[in-house]
């Protein structure tokens, strides 16, 4: 058995089968927290795919891909959690117009 | 195989069993910050190592650049971006596991304005905490 056919017949079916997993989650996350982080995993779990298929295919250029791969990640779970905080902020400030009661019974209820 | 070969299959066999514990954990841990805590480290170290595998196979200088600023990065970005989703899942009231023992922000946070507590001068020991 050549280093190939041991990456193509276990390595990347172990790989196929956590991004399938992480996809589940993905698909039933009950937060949107849960789909970010979800989504983060995946694309790094892609990371890792492209790095076993740049070894079968004999292809190093695939590496750029990888990594631009790791910088969109980032980029994806910065701007989602960046929107999420500036939503939510704009959304409590609507809801604590009429500010002294209602802030201390939301403190005091959590 | 050779040696290098069979270096190159274990070390990418440990990174995919690490991705798959990632995705293991991703489905079975309770809430979402466990879900975090688990898929960090699991991710980074999986990732890493099957970065490795690349770099040893080609045994190139352009490609073990490429390499080793990838994981660099990937070690760098994932604690921050973490930390930025679950404090941002904690402000949005994501709920805890009921089985958690420790929250050690409740009720710093003023209602869901953002504010913690401790920023409007309480003072004391309060204070430290941002």
């Amino acid at each position: 058995m050549t280093l190939y056919d041991f990456l193509y017949y276990f390595i990347l079916p172990v790989l196929a089968a956590s991004a399938l997993l992480v996809f589940v989650r993905f698909f039933i996350g009950p937060s949107i927290a849960d789909r970010v982080v979800a989504f983060d995993l995946l694309i790094v779990i892609g990371t890792g795919l492209i790095a076993i298929y740049s070894i079968i295919t004999d292809q190093p250029t695939a590496l750029d891909i990888a990594m631009i791969f790791a910088l969109i990640a980032f980029l994806g779970t910065t701007a989602m959690s960046y929107y999420l905080k500036k939503s939510q902020r704009k959304k409590s400030h609507r809801e604590n117009l009429p500010r002294k009661p209602k802030t201390s019974a939301a403190r005091d209820s959590k | 195989m050779t040696a290098s070969e069979i270096v190159i299959a274990v070390l990418a066999s440990f990174g995919a069993l690490f991705s798959l514990l990632a995705g293991i954990g991703i489905i079975r841990m309770p809430d979402v910050y466990l879900r975090i805590s688990v898929t960090t480290k699991a991710a980074s170290l999986g990732v890493g190592l099957l970065l490795v595998c690349a770099a040893l196979y080609f045994r190139e200088p352009s490609v073990t650049t490429k390499v080793l600023a990838i994981i660099l990065f990937v070690l760098l970005t994932a604690p921050v971006g973490a930390h930025l989703i679950g404090r941002v899942a904690y402000m949005l009231g994501v709920p805890l596991w009921e089985k958690s023992v420790v929250d050690d922000l409740k009720g710093k946070y003023k209602g869901r304005s953002q504010a913690l507590q401790s920023s409007e001068g309480t003072g004391g020991a309060d204070s430290r905490e941002d």
